[in-house]
């Protein structure tokens, strides 16, 4: 009996240790090289232009950025729910290795809302003002799972909003989203995206249009059951708080570009880009409150024409000549994470020059001593 | 729910009365009476006529007696053919409410139908076709549309008869009628369709992996059709009860024609009885209309 257990316990974290290797690996989401842009009546909008991440499996990845960084839209072209004139124009969004982009209309119903699924930003206005809440979230669940009556969808409804943290769910089903306070429509958006159970959730800006404390909860809630049924979770936001607390790993981007990517650590007290930094000078600081903020200077960028360099660089303080000319290359920091700073790429060359001139004076020095040994000796013979 | 009805049917009721009151008296100030016809008549008939029918009295005692009588369901007799005013009214009426009717209907679902899809093809061709011939139809008064049909079809084309009593006269009439109600819906659930598939729960129903179809249909026509449904109350009001033009110029003896008949008459009792139905009529359509805007939109308070 003893023995039975003991060869259980082993198997499983055999299969423990498996997982985790194929965990990193194989990203359960990858984008790669992604550029999507709205086709308006002024011009190609070129909202995302080349953002490549993996999102590993049950882990958190926030993306960071202004208003119009692009952060939502690539969340949505993930989806494939942008706007009418919007249209992903490069790159791959692989999901367990299959091209989503490539997906024909029906795989595409069965990708949504059963395999990745989304929370919008403002509860008041992602549901259906003329449905239930019940019905809302039983269409999900009898779209995608074997539960095809009414009855079973509702069992597991409950189920679900007791889940998420709304009282009384029993009667919340048959009331109508108006009668419902901002933090329990956003909950019931919750149960409603992880009614199938996806591997993947994104968030969009979940708790923007709600209040503090309401906020706390709802981060609360996605942490808890993130950890009960172990999704991956794409965290969109403009709060870097909430990244702070919520994400394995950040990703900051600016002008639809990845500017910097690392762990919270490597992005809070270790940033590499120009604008990362300009960010955290932009947080208020409860320990200094008569000085005064300091805002990144100018306006994001005109998406409808890119500059040919570096986004950031109008912004930009420490902005270099090649800035304006040229797209800035990842490059991996000293301490292992990336960022797209040409000023990386220059305190590099230096770092690089400057060892080599230390080489080269070491080099020198040792001639010198040998040349003065030699003097000497030939002072010597000399003498 | 029930509350709310009571206190709308109170306030039908005081309607009614004032709209009674107002035309009573509006009335009897215009010039003439039902006697005055073209070959005058002498005075001593004309005595007896008033006495008979209580004209001689004051506008306000025989506005007392004619509301006693309404209260016990009697509108009286024409004073033109001596008819029962209710017989008479009750048989025009279903003359007009059969065309209209039918015309409502057609308006209703083709006006919805092209207004989706006109929303759906936005800046495509089937959409500017739609939008250039719903522009069209709300342009054209229904006197120069209902004149170049009958122009055309009966007359030119000769496919329809000017006049027969049988049913398919009433194909042009329809046309006429419905032309207008038909375009106004078609524009008016375009512009609410385009703004309803903009909304956030509509991006959340296509997130759930609903089918476009389903999303269009069960999400965004629900919403969408919710301005549209305030119009359609009057308007179906409006239509049922006929329209003058189009009975006159079809020759279809309804309610419409009838009315502007005994206003020239000065057919006293008639006009009241007409009045009187068509505010009620208006009244009741109207009330409906509320209910149904609160069954397909829950956040509609009734009070």
């Amino acid at each position: 009996m003893e023995e039975s257990v003991k060869i259980e316990a082993e198997g499983i974290s055999e299969e423990a240790e498996e997982k985790v290797r194929e965990n990193e690996e194989n990203p359960v989401l990858s984008v790669r090289n992604l550029h999507t842009s709205f086709f308006t009546d002024s011009g190609e909008v070129k909202a995302v232009n080349g953002v490549s991440f993996n999102l590993k499996k049950g882990k958190i990845l926030g993306i960071v950025g202004e208003s119009g960084s692009g952060k939502s839209v690539t969340a949505y072209s993930i989806m494939q729910i942008l706007a009418d004139t919007g249209r992903v124009v490069e790159g791959e969004i692989l999901y367990n290795g299959k091209n989503v982009l490539k997906f024909n209309k029906k795989e595409m119903h069965a990708f949504r809302g059963d395999k990745c699924s989304i929370i919008f930003q403002d509860p008041m206005t992602s549901l259906n003002p003329t449905f239930t809440i019940g019905s809302q979230i039983n269409e999900a669940i009898m779209l995608h799972t074997d539960r095809k009556t009414r009855k079973a969808a509702t069992a597991r409804s409950i189920e679900l909003l007791e889940m998420v943290g709304v009282n009384e769910p029993e009667k919340r089903i048959s009331q109508y989203p108006h009668e419902l306070s901002g933090g329990m429509r956003q909950r019931v958006m919750i149960a409603m995206a992880l009614a199938c159970e996806p591997d993947i959730l994104i968030a969009d800006e979940p708790t923007t249009a709600l209040d503090v404390t309401i906020q706390a909860q709802i981060l609360e809630l996605m942490k808890s059951l993130q950890e009960k049924m172990g999704m991956a979770i794409i965290l969109v936001t403009h709060d870097l708080g909430v990244i702070a607390y919520m994400c394995d790993e950040i990703i900051v981007m600016y002008g639809g570009r990845v500017c910097e990517r690392g762990t919270a650590d490597d992005i809070f007290y270790r940033p590499c880009h120009e604008y990362t930094k300009g960010l955290l000078r932009s947080i208020p600081n409860i320990e200094n409150m008569k000085e005064r903020l300091v805002p990144i200077a100018g306006s994001p960028i005109n998406l409808l024409n890119l500059p040919k360099g570096c986004a950031f660089c109008a912004r930009c303080d420490n902005a270099m000549k090649i800035c304006l000319e040229e797209v800035p290359p990842e490059m991996e920091m000293p301490d292992g994470h990336f960022a797209s700073c040409w000023l990386n790429v220059k305190k590099a060359a230096e770092q690089e020059q400057a060892e080599k001139q230390a080489g080269a004076a070491a080099v020198k020095a040792g001639a010198d001593t040998t040349a003065a040994k030699a003097d000497e000796k030939t002072g010597e013979a000399e003498v | 729910m029930l509350k709310y009805v009571l206190k709308r049917i109170f306030y039908a009721i005081l309607t009614m009365f004032l709209i009674c009151f107002i035309t009573f008296f509006a009335m009897n100030a215009i010039p003439g009476g039902p006697f005055n016809g073209e070959k005058a008549k002498s005075k001593a008939v004309m005595k007896v006529l008033n006495e008979r029918y209580s004209l001689d009295k004051p506008v306000l005692v025989q506005f007392g007696n004619y509301m006693k009588n309404l209260l016990h369901g009697d509108l009286g007799v024409s004073l033109k053919n001596g008819r029962d005013v209710s017989q008479t009214i009750a048989e025009s009426f279903a003359v007009s409410a059969k065309i209209g009717l039918i015309a409502v209907v057609i308006a209703i679902i083709f006006g919805i139908i092209l207004g989706s899809i006109a929303a759906l093809n936005r800046n495509k061709w089937p959409d500017r076709v739609i939008v250039f011939f719903a522009t069209l139809a709300t342009a054209m008064p229904s006197f120069v549309l209902a004149t170049l049909l009958l122009l055309v079809f009966c007359i030119q084309l000769k496919w329809i008869p000017v006049w027969s009593s049988t049913s398919h006269s009433y194909i042009l009439p329809v046309i006429s009628l419905s032309l207008y109600p038909m375009a106004y819906i078609t524009r008016l659930t375009k512009t609410s369709m385009l703004d309803v598939l903009g909304q956030d729960y509509i991006r959340t129903a296509r997130a759930k992996g609903v089918s476009q179809r389903k999303v269009i249909f069960v999400h965004a026509l629900r919403n969408a059709l919710i301005p549209v449904i305030t119009y359609i109350g009057p308007m179906t009001a409006g239509v049922l009860t006929g329209s003058l033009v189009v009975e006159k110029i079809f020759t279809i003896g309804g309610l419409g024609s009838k009315f502007v008949d005994c206003i020239t008459n000065r057919d006293y009792t008639m006009i009241m009885g007409t009045t009187i139905f068509l505010a009620s009529f208006i009244v009741v359509v109207n009330l409906l209309s509320d209910l149904v805007y609160k069954v397909i939109d829950p956040r509609i308070k009734l009070s």
